[in-house]
This record gives structure tokens, sequence and C-alpha cells, in this order.
């Protein structure tokens, strides 16, 4: 049995340094959404898309000179794991919506594998745009008033705050990288949500019970005692979290590739943001030993007040 | 201290022994099959399984296995030549009743599927398939709606011959009156007689006329009914298709999905589920010449002009002998005499009498009969995107009625096999009742599938082990015990998503595996718990107890709330979306059961009660 060693970093001390970094990652991230936007996929634009297989090397060339000599506007042509499978992506045209895909598929011959055919009309597109943003919204109402319920208001807006700050930065890496973002993004983005949450959750359970365990009332020695108890609990799991997605990301195949990639920034950003956002909104909030204790207790003591 | 009483631990070992049980489905694999089910309303019974076997032993084809469960009959096989080869054979023997379609059947063990046991059930991208949701043209429902309803209320009031004038506009009928007394007469006769209207006062300036529209209870009906029917009328289609397992559902109010696991020929599939085509039969209007009436660009009283499909005018009379409606048989075959594709027709009787009728008196005219389809389809032009309704009405072919004839008769001139086989299959299943179109299309080949099973399998074995590893390395033995509790929190994911027959996507193995990845969590936070109290404590059994009384509320806070994220992203989710949701909520409720639950029991048995020094944690 080993004596125990609890780290003593100065978390809260360094506190601006880290507000400094991610207010520059924010910016850069709402900076590049705005100018580069993100690249969504079909699921969102609406659109066809073919993943094809052919028995031999392609050549992209070939490909896309049949494609443009059935006039098709707005087709992408590119290589999808290996030059034996393509990926062919077209707007939505002037010509039909769910023929499209028959068509192409006519065009490209006898000797191709058709692996994967989505169409997606223009109106589910914007549904489903639509539904994903209010996803997340009542993601985030249903985690403020979980939280709030169960710790308190700063403690809620701390974590929101966090989670706001992992989706966004998230985001744009992906609006800098020009990453396609579908629907299994959007679900890795909701899937971080949940996880720095849980990730925050910890060290606030931690500072409560700090708080109301210990006579100190300096919320800066609370709050980073919290962290440093917590944090090998916090790199544990993040690290067993990441080989998993490593996995998911090197072997998962090509269609799970940007679902597994969103999930390890949002990870990383996730695990940074629980030890240095939500920490340092409460403190920045005015959190106190007054705020955390039951209320019913207060209430009982005015009562018996003669 | 630290003991779990002896029926706690029963009661762990049960729930374990009962996850593994509904777990073990899955690791047989599946069978080639044929299935067959009853394409109607008759039951599929044990004779049908006689029928089906002696067919096959006389035709020489082998089989492993057939059996009759569930209302359908599985044959299996060995190899997917005898499959293809049992597949025709039956469906040629066994006729229209029936749905003979190819399929993989899990092989499990009969006691086991006794016992409740089935194997997970794959979605679409594991298994390949084609994924269509369908839109109702509502616009076009109720265009059918205010012309019934216009229809009965002109020939109503035309009894009484009380208006001046009545037409319809957009999604109202207005009606003009000669006298307030006949406007109080008319109004009568829409409350007593057509519920279904409700009259506008406002802005109805013209005393003398009464603007009507469908009341809202009325348009929910129309529509409701509409989906119901296409839902019906897309079952019976997909059933002459013939697809094992297929699913056709309503979702919201105007949409449909269907879902056909093992379907490669999506165009055919498109053409089928899409297609709103009916048959018209119209005498020709033999008196006049359809040249002249476009030269004059005058078509004669009581009759139209129509197209035959390469591009020929005739004159055909309005009256309409039967439709599409009265046909309860269609069949495809070659006609003997000019060996073109032909469609042998069966009437009703209602039909049949029509029929029967017309052709005695009409005897050595010609009649014709005429093919409709409504399209609809959204297009992008300009970067707009619109609907576009077409209604085509070709004649397929003016033939002289030779003799008599009532309910059983051939159609000629169809251009080819395959349109003469849509053709009856689109007879047989009905009609639409409204177009549909597709808006949404997801296909998954086979190959891609199977690869998709492989590449998760082997994502969700690597992750997890790596994650076992890691584990022992870091806590040794009780790393070790957070290890069985993982891999009995993987048997019971995959044991509830058997039991739920929730659908299994590629986005679900990637929730699994994430789960896997964060479940651990739980232990880590009661073993990193643990390691504290053992540093303020030097009682071990004292810091193993609280270590793990003081994680648990953590635990449960933490999870609840990403319990909450992946609710919401069931309730707003589609498909893919969905999928990780299922799997992530329940890996999320069972790694609380084995982390807590299973671990405590595991290191209570390892060092509860006694005394030992040191912890290897």
């Amino acid at each position: 049995m080993k004596a125990l060693n609890v780290p003593k970093i100065d978390f809260v001390g360094k506190r601006i340094y880290a507000i400094i970094f991610s207010l520059l990652l924010i910016v850069v991230s709402i900076f590049s959404l705005s100018i580069n936007g993100l690249k969504f996929g079909i699921d969102f634009t609406g659109g066809t898309l073919l993943e094809v297989g052919y028995q031999r090397d392609v050549d992209l060339a070939d490909v896309r000179a049949t494609l443009s000599e059935a006039k098709f506007k707005g087709v992408n042509v590119q290589y999808f794991g290996s030059t034996k499978e393509i990926l062919i992506r077209l707007e939505p045209q002037s010509i039909s919506s769910a023929k499209l895909s028959s068509k192409i598929i006519y065009l490209l011959g006898d000797d191709v594998d058709i692996r994967r055919v989505e169409f997606v009309g223009p109106k589910v597109g914007e549904e489903l745009t639509n539904d994903g943003g209010l996803a997340m919204l009542y993601a985030l109402i249903g985690i403020l008033i979980y939280v709030a319920f169960r710790f308190e208001y700063r403690f809620a807006l701390g974590s929101i705050a966090a989670l706001i700050h992992d989706v966004i930065i998230t985001l744009g890496i992906f609006s800098l990288l020009q990453i396609e973002f579908d629907l299994t993004v959007l679900a890795a983005i909701l899937a971080v949500i949940g996880y720095s949450l849980n990730d925050t959750i910890v060290v606030f359970d931690r500072i409560r019970e700090n708080f109301l365990s210990t006579r100190h009332t300096d919320p800066v020695k609370i709050i980073n005692g919290a962290l440093n108890q917590t944090l090998s609990r916090t790199l544990m799991t993040s690290i067993t979290t990441l080989l998993v997605l490593l996995a998911l990301f090197f072997l998962g195949g090509e269609v799970i590739h940007s679902f597994a990639l969103a999930l390890l920034i949002g990870v990383v950003v996730g695990t940074y943001s629980s030890i240095y956002v939500a920490s340092s909104m409460i403190l920045a909030l005015g959190i106190s030993k007054q705020d955390l204790l039951p209320s019913e207790k207060e209430e009982q003591a005015i009562d018996n007040r003669p | 201290m630290n003991q779990y009483s002896s029926l706690k631990n029963a009661l762990i070992a049960f729930f374990l022994l009962l996850s593994v049980l509904y777990a073990l489905p899955n690791i047989f694999g599946s069978d080639l099959a044929v299935q067959v089910s009853s394409a109607g309303d008759k039951l599929i019974a044990k004779s049908d399984l006689d029928k089906i076997t002696d067919t096959l032993k006389s035709k020489g084809v082998n089989y492993k296995s057939a059996a009759l469960s569930n209302r359908r009959i599985l044959v299996r096989f060995d190899d997917n030549a005898s499959q293809l080869s049992a597949k025709d054979t039956l469906k040629t023997a066994l006729g229209r009743n029936y749905v003979v379609a190819l399929n993989l059947a899990p092989s499990v063990p009969l006691w086991l599927s006794n016992l409740g046991g089935k194997a997970m059930s794959l979605g679409l991208d594991l298994r390949g398939g084609v994924h269509f949701l369908l839109e109702v043209d509502m616009h076009a429902v109720m265009a059918v709606s205010i012309d019934k309803h216009y229809n009965e209320l002109r020939t109503l009031l035309r009894a009484e011959r009380l208006y001046k004038s009545i037409k319809k506009e957009d999604e109202r009928i207005v009606i003009r009156l000669k006298t307030a007394d006949s406007k109080d007469r008319a109004l009568k006769i829409i409350s007593s007689e057509l519920s279904d209207l409700v009259v506008l006062e406002s802005n109805n300036k013209d005393e003398l006329s009464i603007h009507l529209v469908i009341s809202d209870s009325a348009k929910r009906d129309a529509k409701k009914n509409a989906l119901k029917q296409n839902i019906t009328t897309l079952r019976n289609r997909v059933n002459e298709l013939g697809v094992a397992e297929p699913i056709i559902q309503q979702q919201g109010l105007e949409r449909i999905v269907v879902q056909l696991p093992g379907v490669q020929d999506t165009a055919r599939a498109k053409e089928i589920l899409g297609a709103v085509a009916t048959l018209e039969f119209r005498m020709v209007d033999e008196k006049n010449d359809p040249q002249t009436a476009i030269r004059s660009g005058r078509v004669p009283i009581g009759s139209k002009l129509y197209y035959f499909k390469d591009g020929r005018p005739l004159l055909l009379k309005n009256r309409v002998i039967a439709t599409g409606e009265n046909i309860t048989g269609a069949a495809s075959g070659v006609d003997q005499e000019s060996s073109t594709p032909m469609v042998n027709i069966t009437l009703d009787s209602i039909g049949g009498r029509a029929m029967l009728d017309t052709t005695k008196k009409y005897l050595h005219h010609r009649m014709a009969v005429v093919f409709i389809e409504n399209k609809v389809e959204t297009i992008t032009k300009n970067g707009k995107t619109i609907k576009k309704r077409t209604t085509t009405k070709d004649i397929i072919n003016a033939a002289t009625i030779q003799g008599t004839f009532s309910s059983r008769f051939q159609i000629t001139g169809i251009d080819s096999g395959r349109a003469a086989r849509n053709l009856s299959l689109l007879l047989r299943a009905g009609s639409l009742s409204a177009p549909i179109e597709i808006i949404e299309e997801r296909t998954i080949g086979p190959s891609l599938g199977a690869d998709n099973i492989a590449k998760g399998v082997l994502s969700v074995i690597v992750g997890f082990m790596l994650v076992l590893i890691f584990m022992v390395m870091r806590y040794r033995v009780f790393g070790l015990v957070a290890n069985i509790a993982l891999t009995f929190n993987l048997v019971m994911i995959v044991a509830a998503l058997s039991l739920l027959q929730a659908t299994l996507t590629l986005p679900g193995i990637a929730g699994i595996v994430l789960t896997v990845g964060m479940a651990v969590d739980a232990n880590v936070l009661i073993f990193e718990r643990i390691k504290e109290e053992l540093g303020l404590n030097s009682n071990i059994q004292e810091a193993i107890s609280s270590g793990y009384d003081k994680a648990i509320l953590t635990i449960a806070d933490a999870n609840i709330t990403t319990l909450i994220a992946a609710l919401v992203l069931f309730g707003f989710g589609t498909g893919p979306i969905k999928g990780f949701a299922i799997t992530l909520s329940i890996g999320i409720i069972t790694s609380m059961f084995t982390a807590i639950i299973v671990s405590r029991a595991i290191i209570n048995k390892i060092y509860g009660g006694k005394k030992t020094k040191e912890l290897s944690i």
C-alpha cells in the first residue's frame, strides 16, 4: 500500500492563463464558424451521396467525366478509404429527386458495387438541422434544471458555460479543418455534452463536499483542493475513454471517422473545461459555503427562534 | 463488515446468469433461409409446411431444416445456390397468396428460443437494405376531398334548384343564390346533410352568397385516412415484392417509413412503391375524328382527347366503364398469338356487370385502356425548391370488342415484359389514395453492411482490451475486479438489446464502445476514493466501505445528467442517432449496476471481513 500523495497544483491561481487560452480558442472558433462555416453533409443540406466500390483502382477523372456528360451540377467525387472506393456527392438537382441515384448507378455501369446510397430531400435536411439545434438546446435546458436542482444555480451556470465552451470549440475545429459535419457528428457532440458534464459534475460534487466538510471558507482553497483530489480520476477516465475512441477512430471504418474525431476532440476539450472553465465560472459567480447549506435547515433555524 | 448477505449475492448471481443467457443467442450466427409468410388474411398452417417440404424434395433442392413459427415458415439452407433455387421454386409453386423472400435466420438453439432468447436485430447499415421516407401529398388529398364535397353539394342543391352559381375557389366552395329565402334553405340543407362543411361568416359582403370550407376535423380525418390507406397499399406492394421482415410505419402526420432489409434492386423498389397508377376502361368515340378536334380546338361534347404513348390521338367517351378499383386480380403473361406481353385482368362483380352491358351494346366498337399515373416530385430550380405534380394519362391500347365478356379478359399492347409485370403488380396491390414522394433514401449494400459489422466488432474488442490492460496496470486486483464488472456490463448491454429487440446500428456500436470507456469511470471514482480514504484512515475495511458510499452519490449525479442528454438524443433523433442514444442509455444504466453492485460483491468476497493488511489497489 502506497502512501497517498494528492498533488498540490494551483489550478485556480493559474486560471487567468486558462481564461485567456479559452477565450482565444473561442474567438478563433467563432471567427472560423462565421467565415468558413461548417461543411455540412447531405443530412443537413439535402442531396445525394453514393459510395461505390470497384474491383480495381479507379481514376477519379474518368468518373467525373462520365458524370459531367450527364450534366449534373454540384458534383463532388473523391476517394473513400482506398483508391478502389469512391464517394460521389451531388447537390439537390433540377431534373428529379429520388430517381437521381438510379440514374447514376446506370451511368457507372455494371461492374461496380453500390455500397451505399443516401438521398435526403431538401425539406428533410432543413428539418434535421432544426431538430438537431433543438435537441442540443433541450439537452442543455434539461441539464441546467437538474444541476440547479441538485446543486445550486451557480453550479448550473458553471456547467452550462463549460458545455457551451466545449461545443463551440469542437464545432470550431470542425469548421477550421473543414471536416464534414453529418448526423453522426451531431450525435457525437451531444455525447460530448454528456461526457463533459459527467466530468464537471464529479468536480462540483467534490467542491460541495469540501465546502460542507471543512472549516475553510476560502473558495479558492476549497476549489483547488477538490480539483487536485479528483485529478487522478479525471485523467484516468479521460485516458480510458480516449483509448476506446482511438480504437474506434482507427478501426471503426470511414463511416464512423468523423464521429470518433468529434468525440476525441470533445473529450480532450471537455476534460480541460471541467478543470478550468467550470470552476473558474463558479468562482467568478461568487460561490460560498452559505450557498450550499441545505435550505431546510435554514428554514428550521428560523422557525425555532423564540 | 463489507459482506453482502447471501440472498443479495444470490440475486446478483441470478441477474448475471440471466444476462449471460439472453446475450447467448448472439453467438450462434445465422443461416441462409427462405421465409414464407401469408400475403393475405389466411394464416400459414401445418399443411403449407408439408407442401413446401414436398415441393423442395420433388425438385431435388437440399435444405437443412424447415419449421413453422410466428406465423411464418423458415426453410434453412447450407449454401447460397440452394437458397436461391428454393426461392424461385417455391414462388412458382405457392402462387400469389404467399410472400416468398430471402432471409437470414438466426440459428438460435430451440431450448434457448423457447426461453424467449432472440438475437439482436441488426439495423439496415449492418445487414444491408433500403430505407425510404415517403411523404404523402396532402395537397392532393385535400383537392380530392374538396371535389367530393363539391359534387355532393351540387347534386343536393340542384335537386331543389337553389343556386345561381356554384364553384370551387382554392380550398373553398362559393355558392351564389337567387334569394335570401333560398339561402336559408341552402344553409339548412348544408347543416343537416353535409356536416363536414363549415360556413365562413366573415368577409361575406355579398348577402346572397355562401362561402364554405371543409372543417378542420374533416380535414384531419381525410388526411388520416389517406395515410392509412396508403400504408395498406404499400404493405401490399411490399408483399408482392417479396421482402422478409419489412417495416412500414407511419411517421408523423404525413409520412411513412419503409424499410426493406436485404433489397438490392432499389430502382425497382422505388418504381413500385412510388407509382400511383390506375387503369380506366373507356369506349372510343368512333363518330368524331380526333384530327378535326385538334385542328379546330373543339372537342365534341361527351368526349375527351387522349393520346397513345407514341403520340397518336384518340377521342374517348367521358363515361368510364370500369376503373382500377374494380380490378380484383391481375397477372402478367405473354399473348399466345402475337407473343407480346399482356396482363390478364379479373374484375369484381360491379365492374364485370358494367363490362358485360357495354360489350353487348357496343359489339365491334373499340374499347380503350387508359393508364393514369400521378406523380409528385420535389425539384430544385434556381436555388428554390418546388413541388412538381404531374398526371399522365396514356392509352395503352384500343381494341375492337370481338365478343361479349364480363369479368375476365386481357390487356395487350404493353411495352415490355417488365412493364407488364409492374402493371399487374400495381393493379393487384391496389392504388395509392394520394401520390407519395420519396423524400429520403438510404441504401446500404450487403458488402458494406458486413464490413460495418466487422469493423464495429473489431473496434469494440480492441477498445475493450486496451481498457482492460490499462485498468489492471493501474489498479491491480481492483482493476481486475473492474474488468470483470466491465465484461458483465458488455454482456448486459447485449442481453438488454436482444430482449428489447432494439435495432443495433453502427452508431449503436459506437455507443457501446463509448460506454465501455465511460463505464469504468464509476469504478475509477470508487477506487480513487478508496485510495484517499486509505490515506486518511488506516482501517482497510472502513476505507472500502466509505470509498463506495461516498462515490455512489457522485456516480449517480454524473450518470443521471448523461442520461438526460441521452434521452434528449433519443427523443429528437432519427435513425442513426436513435441507435446511438439507445445503447448509450442502456449502457449507463447497466454500468451503474455492474460498477457499483457487482464490483462490490466481488471485492467483498476477496477482502470482506478478513484481516487484510494491504489492498492491491
